[in-house]
């Protein structure tokens, strides 16, 4: 690694406790890594804010970073909280808990870190433009800057993204270089993909391929003519839970595909994949009903939320159901009176939140989804079984 | 003997050796509050990591394992130092933050569970001043 003379006065403590610290960690990084030198990022995304992930020790760490002086020095927001911050009572969180969970969005602002708590930061003007370095790390949304928006990161971690934001900095390794965004399997995909849980499920299909194949190439994907942004939203959640992947091509749909030819390897999704796939992803019994109904993994979009709004118009919901949003959306969402209409049916928005960060353990037993991702976490961390509808009728399930 | 190694956080301890075959995740494989290992079927389950040098291949897991590192440390349950063959992003990061000497590319056939090592992080050394029999 060589330093400039700013970054050196950085590590040696010139600017404060907490840049020497992010400094140490972004220079052991590059060294591990083997990058030549640091380049200034745009913008950071940080994960690891629910109380219920980052547990009394990572909060005690952002304290002390906080403590000691640490500034953000660029554009950086957070990803979701373990609860809507200004409606925690609604959803069932513990006074402890919402206290704790104030700390840690407190200490994230006493750094400058903007606390719109998502893990759909370009939805609201956290957005990279094409060949912008950044150090994101939420993993769902380094999938979608470096895939759909072109711009370039390494799948951070939350302390690693922190250090970038508190000096501007990231090492020059791994997917900010050329070489390394080049695809080497072209995927096939033979198979319709109309709505966001069929994205979803190709995003495991892929993954399950890469158990097989026992490495994560970077995947140049044909067959596909077109997707809504929201298709996409729900692919990089999928593909980077199930795959591992932080980038993908797709020809005549991501900015980058034109530049390279599909490589030779190559194997074919069909559309036997994709439904046993999607089968594989509900868990629950068919005569089980489900007792608690999600939407927004990742965070829902405006035109999700008028949908949702749409289909609840004038109906009541006979189950616990969580909207789960970004503040920014969700403001929109009131004043286009989307808000009223679904709080009148009964359902419950989680802003801030959603079903895979807030402290949700074994507290129902069957979830209704459209999103891959979230059936990822459903099983694994809240031991809930699951169920994968598309989007209308995971709304329509709310309210049977 | 001893063997050269990189620098990843520098210190310099001296204490016993625990080696592990196998690769450690930090969270959920190790209890913050005692320090113990955890993970079901892994070779040091059930072992402290606290006061010792932990030798091992290389961190997997999530991330947010680098707190529990933090943690420990702060309740004074850290190991002494880490030793690895290939140092990854959360086992730098959480020696980094808890301030925990960190070496890694050392050839870790020669340690042994118990072995007395003496270790300069910051020069990149490590050094086996007495073998277990």
């Amino acid at each position: 690694m060589q330093l400039s003379s700013e970054e050196l006065a950085m590590l040696q403590g010139q600017n404060g406790r907490a840049v020497q610290k992010a400094m140490q960690i972004l220079n052991a990084l590059g060294v591990i890594y083997g990058a030549e030198r640091m380049i200034p990022v745009v913008s950071v995304q940080i994960s690891g804010v629910s109380y219920d992930n980052l547990g009394e020790a990572g909060l005690e760490f952002l304290d002390e970073m906080a403590r000691g002086g640490g500034k953000a020095r660029v554009l950086t927001t957070l990803n979701p909280a373990g609860m809507d911050i200004e409606n925690w009572q609604t959803l069932g969180i513990s006074e402890d808990f919402a206290l704790n969970q104030q700390r840690v969005i407190q200490a994230f602002a006493d750094m400058g870190v903007i606390t719109t708590c998502s893990c759909t930061p370009y939805l609201f003007g956290n957005t990279p433009l094409f060949g912008e370095h950044i150090a994101w790390s939420e993993s769902s949304a380094v999938a979608f800057a470096n895939a759909v928006l072109g711009a370039r990161t390494n799948r951070e971690g939350g302390p690693s993204a922190l250090a970038a934001a508190l000096t501007g900095f990231t090492p020059e390794y791994g997917l900010h270089l050329d070489k390394n965004r080049q695809p080497s399997v072209h995927i096939h995909v033979e198979a319709r993909l109309s709505e966001s849980h069929h994205w979803g499920a190709l995003g495991q299909a892929i993954g399950r391929r890469f158990e097989t194949l026992k490495r994560k190439p970077i995947p140049y994907l044909t067959g596909v003519s077109s997707a809504s942004l929201e298709n996409l939203k729900s692919f990089c959640a999928s593909v980077a839970t199930y795959a591992g992947l932080a980038h993908f091509h797709i020809q005549g749909l991501t900015p980058e595909a034109a530049q390279y030819p599909p490589p030779a390897e190559s194997f074919t999704i069909t559309q036997t994949e994709i439904d046993e796939t999607l089968a594989s992803l509900s868990s629950a019994p068919a005569d089980a009903p489900a007792d608690f109904v999600s939407l927004g993994c990742p965070h829902l979009s405006l035109r999700e939320i008028a949908r949702i709004a749409e289909l609840l118009k004038g109906k009541k919901v006979t189950r616990e159901f969580w909207i789960t949003t970004s503040r920014p959306v969700r403001q929109m969402a009131d004043r286009m009176g989307y808000s009223a209409i679904i709080e009148a049916s009964g359902a419950k928005f989680a802003t801030d939140t959603c079903c895979v960060v807030a402290p949700i353990q074994r507290r129902f037993k069957v979830m209704a989804t459209d999103s891959a991702k979230a059936c990822y976490y459903a099983g694994a961390k809240n031991k809930f079984a699951t169920r994968i509808l598309p989007f209308d009728e995971v709304v329509l399930e709310a309210t049977r | 003997m001893k063997l050269q190694g990189r620098s990843i956080f520098s210190g310099q301890v001296s204490g016993l050796a625990l080696v592990s075959p196998a690769n450690i995740s930090f969270y959920g494989g190790v209890d913050p509050a005692t320090g113990v290992i955890v993970e079901p079927g892994h070779p040091l389950e059930g072992q402290s990591i606290a006061g010792r040098i932990l030798v091992f291949p290389t961190g997997k897991g999530s991330t947010v394992g680098s707190y529990t590192l933090y943690r420990l440390k702060r309740s004074s349950l850290a190991p002494l130092a880490v030793i690895n063959a290939e140092c990854e992003t959360i086992t730098a990061v959480g020696c980094i933050i808890a301030e925990i000497p960190c070496l890694d590319q050392v050839d870790l056939s020669q340690i042994h569970t118990g072995d007395q090592l003496t270790l300069n992080a910051g020069e990149g050394w490590v050094e086996i001043s007495q073998k277990t029999a």
